[in-house]
């Protein structure tokens, strides 16, 4: 049986060693929400793609790497477009040279390692073109497996990258389904699209959209029910990628079909 | 060139920014870090569970386990793109990252394995200490000795009986809560790519258990190896050194001494590798079966593209060639230590087929990526992340272990 | 606690002392849980502020209005109404004081973007009219014979 002094002494060693952890759990205090006052209407940004509208040209790549300073020749791209072609014989050819950085000038469809494969027009039963960028999900893995807290979610639900935090583990990159990551060439931390976010903080369009003379790309606020993108993904066919990974990507597509990656 | 696009051949449609960007690091660093879960647990082995036959390696163990311990960070340094930040690990962790636990679990262990050496070597350190007290004259490496062995003692002095026991009571305990946490520390390596639901090679929930298995049969296989090597430099020594110091073992004392602990180890290694290889070929059959939507494009990197690095060099070199040759009558130190060189290789070759495997396909499910590991670095990206990063990682645990048995020997009887 | 075996504890204790007082030192003070709760919004405040500072380089479809009325009138009657100026021109960044003129991209890539002919007709390129430029007059700069600001027009024929 253990002495009414020996507990009192136990009690009180283990009140004081639990102190030390506990103390360093005050940043984890759930209790600390930041009290932000709403500027007008609450917003959470998401995009709409039209496939049908999408000719591959190219210009929202060159616009985005132009306004947020990805070196134009490196081999990555915050967005990029994809060429689909269903041949007659069932085979699904897709391609996207440079990200369609320079568009698609060229029949021939990049298969890697400098190889390309003829395809004819005449064997074609379908062709289209899917603007692929970063969905900005409400669940998004590449923020949950952050070792450090280098990357997170606005308020307004864009995914950002903290440049000065960033340890480039490649955790996140591994961690997207969509392919949207990457190591920036010159600062060597993650890099991602955040829908312009310098722009659209400003009442702007993000580059791409911007740049897309179709209409393929258009952004807007899914909290403004008068929003014309808003109206869009409410009243009309839309479509998300990989819905089963459990992401909610915010980027809805029009036209998005089985062959779709 | 971007990171990885430098060692990454891309075939057929694969994602403009997919590239290999965890690469022969990120292979080695669950390697090592199951080297030293492996080594630890074959220590706890005789420390807990009394295994008597597994005394003369468990020292041996322990200490090398603890050489393996900052050798295991070097890895996720020569891979980091800002290594200089890698302390936030420790500062800012989120711990919905499985990554984020490392902070916690490295830290835990390190404190385990030094705690427990400190109780295993104390009387040492003391006796030292006081050997060196004692000479008038010091030369100035006596004298930093003297500081060192000094400081070791933690001020502690009392070699007594009492203390000795409370030294081996405290050690039984320690060996207890580091099992656990020596499985933690690769678990959690396991649940890194287990957990990662974009991949469709790595998502399963027999990731973290497969990793946890072949992680102790890397340890056992490593310090039977590493054994039989100091073994063999010691029967070596002993030959040499036999007019000087007539009161060391004799080499056939020694040999005989090594056949017993290296027969008894070798059937822990047996039973670890039966479970390891099950769970493996467990999952493999349950993606077959089930073959969702991934399988297509696996199916062609498991059996196709990555058939002989997975059927041939880890089942067969690494796991059934080994099986076979510890299983048969008689074993031998020769073909103990020719099994447990394959073994180590099978374990290798599990972490690069899952590391290197999972990147073999791309996320579109429609394209391949070939990884060329960089041979001749040209840049230092090449270097850190090809073939001689890798090489320093695998050379200097033993340069950290050849240094550590300076101050902690593993041979000398200090009980 | 007078046995010696609680030593090693006291070497853990100050070690965690040292890395909480690394902590303080290292760690900005605006870091911590953000909007989105600690598994989505763990970060450093400030970098949102970063963010949103950085230079708007396109100005965007209606920047050039003013000053370029005669164009802008010109090319919005005409099929190629859509195409935003920062197109051809590149970015308008802090024009017209610097840059003080905007280049002309004339490369015929620029224009094969939309008018090299792909027969999809399920897309819109499908309904582009384009060329070969392996074939059309190779070579050649497209605004000899076209005219961009209104494609139906003839080119300067420089």
């Amino acid at each position: 049986m253990i002495s009414r002094r020996s507990f009192c002494k136990k009690t009180l060693l283990i009140a004081g060693g639990l102190a030390i952890p506990l103390s360093a759990l005050e940043i984890f205090d759930p209790g600390r929400l930041e009290a932000e006052k709403t500027d007008g209407k609450p917003t959470r940004w998401v995009f709409l793609v039209d496939t049908e509208k999408c000719v591959g040209c190219g210009f929202c790549v060159k616009a985005c790497k132009t306004e947020n300073e990805v070196p134009y020749d490196a081999n990555v791209t915050r967005t990029w477009v994809e060429r689909y072609a269903v041949t007659k014989d069932g085979k699904t050819h897709i391609d996207s040279p440079k990200g369609a950085r320079d568009g698609f000038q060229t029949t021939k469809f990049d298969i890697g390692e400098g190889k390309f494969e003829e395809i004819k027009s005449q064997d074609i039963d379908k062709a289209f073109f899917v603007p692929k960028l970063c969905n900005q999900c409400d669940n998004p893995p590449c923020v949950q497996v952050c070792p450090v807290g280098a990357t997170y979610q606005t308020k307004d639900g864009v995914v950002l990258v903290d440049r000065t935090w960033c340890i480039g583990c490649g955790y996140c990159v591994m961690g997207c389904p969509y392919g949207v990551r990457f190591f920036h060439p010159v600062y060597h931390v993650a890099e991602k699209c955040n829908f312009c976010y310098h722009r659209i903080s400003k009442g702007m369009k993000t580059a791409c959209v911007g740049a897309c003379a179709f209409g393929a790309r258009r952004i807007g606020n899914i909290k403004d029910p008068g929003d014309p993108v808003t109206r869009v993904i409410m009243t009309e066919r839309v479509n998300v990628l990989k819905e089963e990974y459990g992401t909610k990507p915010q980027v809805f597509y029009l036209g998005l079909t089985k062959e779709v990656r | 060139m971007v990171h990885g696009e430098a060692w990454t051949l891309k075939e057929f449609f694969t994602y403009p920014n997919e590239y290999i960007y965890w690469t022969i690091q990120i292979v080695m660093y669950p390697f090592m870090t199951g080297l030293v879960a492996g080594a630890f647990v074959l220590s706890s082995l005789y420390h807990v569970f009394e295994v008597k036959a597994l005394k003369g390696i468990a020292r041996f163990s322990l200490v090398f386990s603890f050489a393996l311990l900052p050798v295991a960070m070097l890895p996720l340094m020569l891979h980091l793109q800002q290594p200089q930040r890698g302390i936030e690990v420790m500062m800012t962790p989120h711990f919905t990252s499985a990554i984020a636990a490392f902070g916690i679990v490295f830290s835990t262990y390190g404190m385990i394995v030094a705690s427990e050496l400190w109780f295993v070597y104390r009387k040492h350190f003391v006796e030292t200490a006081q050997g060196l007290k004692i000479l008038s004259e010091k030369t100035p490496v006596q004298k930093f000795q003297q500081l060192l062995f000094s400081a070791l003692t933690l001020g502690a002095r009392d070699i007594s009986h009492e203390a000795l026991e409370a030294d081996e009571r405290a050690v039984k305990k320690l060996a207890g809560a580091g099992i656990p946490v020596a499985c933690f520390l690769h678990g959690y390596a396991g649940f890194i790519f287990g957990s990662v639901k974009a991949n469709a090679l790595w998502m399963t929930p027999l990731m973290p258990v497969i990793f946890i298995c072949s992680a102790v049969v890397s340890g056992v296989a490593l310090c039977i190896l590493t054994y039989i090597v100091t073994m063999e430099i010691r029967k070596f020594l002993a030959k040499r050194k036999k007019a000087a110091y007539p009161d060391l073992p004799s080499p056939e004392e020694l040999k005989s001494a090594e056949v017993h602990v290296v027969t008894m180890t070798a059937k822990y290694l047996l039973m670890f590798m039966v479970a390891a290889i099950t769970l493996e070929l467990l999952d493999l059959i349950f993606r077959g079966y089930t073959a969702v939507k991934s399988w297509d494009i696996l199916r062609s990197v498991i059996y196709e593209r990555d058939f002989v690095n997975i059927f041939v060099i880890q089942y067969g070199l690494g796991n059934l060639v080994p099986f076979v040759m510890f299983l048969l009558p008689g074993l031998t130190i020769r073909r103990a230590a020719a099994g447990s060189t394959l073994v180590l290789l099978g374990v290798f070759m599990m972490r690069w087929n899952v590391v290197i495997g999972g990147q073999a396909f791309s996320s579109s499910l429609s394209g391949f990526m070939h990884y060329v590991l960089p041979i001749v670095p040209d840049s230092v990206e090449t270097f850190k992340e090809g073939l001689c990063g890798a090489l320093v990682v695998a050379v200097v645990p033993f340069c950290i272990f050849w240094v550590l048995n300076k101050v902690m020997p593993v041979f000398k009887e200090t009980h | 606690m007078k046995s010696h075996v609680w030593r090693p504890l006291y070497v853990v204790l100050i070690v965690i002392g040292a890395v909480l007082v690394l902590r303080k030192i290292m760690v900005p003070s605006d870091f911590g849980i953000g909007a989105r709760g600690y598994m989505y919004g763990w970060h450093r405040d400030g970098n949102e502020k970063d963010w949103k500072k950085v230079t708007v380089k396109y100005q965007g479809a209606e920047y050039c209005k003013e000053c370029h009325k005669d164009k802008w009138d010109e090319i919005k009657q005409s099929p190629h109404a859509n195409i935003s100026c920062e197109n051809c021109h590149g970015p308008a960044l802090g024009h017209p004081d610097d840059p003080r003129s905007l280049p002309i991209d004339r490369k015929r890539e620029l224009c094969a973007r939309c008018h090299f002919r792909l027969e999809y007709p399920t897309s819109g390129r499908g309904h582009i009219r384009g060329i070969d430029p392996r074939t059309h007059n190779p070579g050649l700069e497209c605004v000899t014979c076209h005219w961009p600001h209104d494609p139906r027009k003839e080119g300067h024929h420089k």
